[in-house]
């Protein structure tokens, strides 16, 4: 076995490759909020922010590639220990009761699928223009977000999608210190509370977009 | 004190269980769990019936013999308790207890409540030796040993191998043992020599056997009747990633195979 699959074949290399994935997508989560919160400035700000952002389309494939590579890294090292547990406990226990583990955890085996469905009706929807095409005009943001925002049904989509992802940046990011190891008593409380916070306030940021259109703060 | 008591009895390995329902009503508040089993074994023995099996040894909470779930909570859950250890002073008059053996595909149950752990055996075994010079003992200056990290070691090694992290954690994970058997050692001076082949040769010992993976639910922390910490996780995530860094031998290291228990 080659030292990589070796590394690989373990459920301890496993999170490991989700951990390092996680960080990667939790780093593009946050560099997409704070470029999309430009819709809070104006039209011509946050268009002129995508125009960048496609200007050099090599660099933009690039990063889309290493997104999408460690999206799949992540989705399918997560399935195959979520099998691996759930062959652990052929027998469940009668009386259950749960030790100490909180909602987002016990959750992350659904905010994860959840997250998954929304990118694929996210990309449709503002990359593609498919959800509703009569909105939708190429590299025009502004105009796309306002429109589609303005009707509920997308709105809710997207606020829902964005409470599963804060759970589960939550979670994720706590876990992710404990899978890098990154321990020393003088900071380990600290790591939930960040965790708290950089998930619950790139959750709020998020769907204060969609919140401000409905309420029509933006139009 | 009167108790209702709703038990796994399983006759054995292959056998098919069931929950059994016995009324107990000679519980005294001092004694402890397993001497509350025995008052109602006792009973069942002189009524003629199979005695409930469970597994004990010291009963001082120091051996790791003892422990099933008690409504739903390894060693009944009390903090820093195991099975023996806890007392029915902490039960009230009229309360309804389910016991249940540790439910793990690992840990295949024998009978009633007693399960077979040699999946641990195994774990440690793959962890093989330490080197130590043997011969007459060393003078106590000549491997200095920071005190912070003896005393952390130590607290890793208090693992008794009892399997409440594994039967607590949702995922049926045996990362807390694992890893407080290769953090002890790894911080070490003497267990530092193998410190890279040890984690990578137990880790895939774990997975061989049929336990879960870790997604941090810290249930484990919560049950076990020690209080590890999970920080003995994140060591060993740490030491596992460091092991396979360029550099590192090839599989960590050369050692000779060392025989396993065979599979049950």
């Amino acid at each position: 076995m080659s030292e990589s699959s070796s590394f690989y074949s373990s459920s301890v290399g496993k999170k490991i490759l989700m951990a390092v994935t996680g960080m990667i997508l939790f780093f593009f989560v946050l560099f997409h909020m704070a470029g999309n919160l430009q819709i809070f400035i104006g039209q011509v700000e946050l268009d002129r922010y995508s125009r960048f952002l496609h200007s050099v389309p090599e660099i933009l494939w690039l990063v889309r590639i290493a997104v999408i590579f460690s999206f799949l890294v992540h989705i399918i090292a997560a399935v195959q220990v979520w099998l691996q547990s759930r062959r652990a406990r052929p027998i469940k226990y009668k009386v259950r009761a749960n030790l100490a583990t909180d909602v987002a955890a016990r959750t992350m085996v659904w905010t994860g699928p959840i997250i998954l469905l929304f990118v694929i009706y996210h990309l449709l929807h503002l990359t593609y223009g498919a959800i509703y095409p009569s909105l939708f005009e190429e590299g025009q943001v502004y105009h796309n977000l306002i429109a589609s925002f303005q009707l509920w049904p997308i709105a809710i989509v997207y606020i829902i999608a964005n409470l599963g992802l804060g759970f589960h940046l939550y979670h994720g990011l706590w876990s992710l210190t404990q899978t890098l190891g990154w321990t020393h008593p003088r900071f380990d409380s600290f790591r939930r509370v960040a965790a708290a916070v950089i998930g619950i306030g790139i959750a709020a940021a998020n769907i204060a977009i969609p919140v401000s259109v409905l309420a029509g703060w933006v139009s | 004190m009167k108790l209702t008591l709703h038990i796994w009895r399983q006759n054995g390995p292959n056998a098919k269980g069931r929950f059994v329902t016995y009324t107990h009503d000679k519980v005294n508040e001092h004694m402890s769990f397993l001497e509350m089993l025995d008052v109602l074994n006792q009973e069942l023995i002189e009524r003629g019936e199979e005695p409930v099996a469970f597994e004990h040894d010291c009963r001082e909470g120091v051996c790791g013999m003892c422990g099933f779930v008690i409504n739903g909570l390894p060693h009944g859950g009390r903090k820093g308790t195991t099975t023996c250890q806890l007392h029915m002073r902490h039960f009230s008059d009229g309360d309804e207890l389910t016991l249940e053996p540790w439910r793990s595909a690992a840990f295949p149950v024998l009978r009633d409540l007693v399960v077979d752990r040699s999946s641990f055996d195994r774990i440690i075994q793959a962890g093989g030796f330490i080197s130590v010079h043997t011969g007459a003992p060393p003078d106590a200056s000549t491997l200095l040993v920071p005190k912070d990290d003896a005393e952390l070691a130590m607290d890793y090694a208090e693992c008794i191998g009892c399997g409440a992290c594994v039967a607590a954690c949702p995922n049926g994970a045996a990362m807390l043992f694992m890893s407080a058997k290769i953090a002890h050692l790894g911080m070490l001076p003497q267990g530092k020599i193998e410190a890279d082949r040890r984690v990578r040769a137990m880790a895939e010992a774990m997975e061989k056997e049929a336990f879960g993976s870790c997604t941090n639910y810290t249930s484990c922390e919560a049950a076990c009747p020690k209080e590890i910490s999970i920080s003995a996780i994140a060591r060993m995530n740490a030491d596992y990633r460091r092991a396979f860094l360029p550099g590192k031998p090839v599989g960590g290291g050369k050692l000779e195979k060392v025989k396993l228990l065979p599979a049950t």
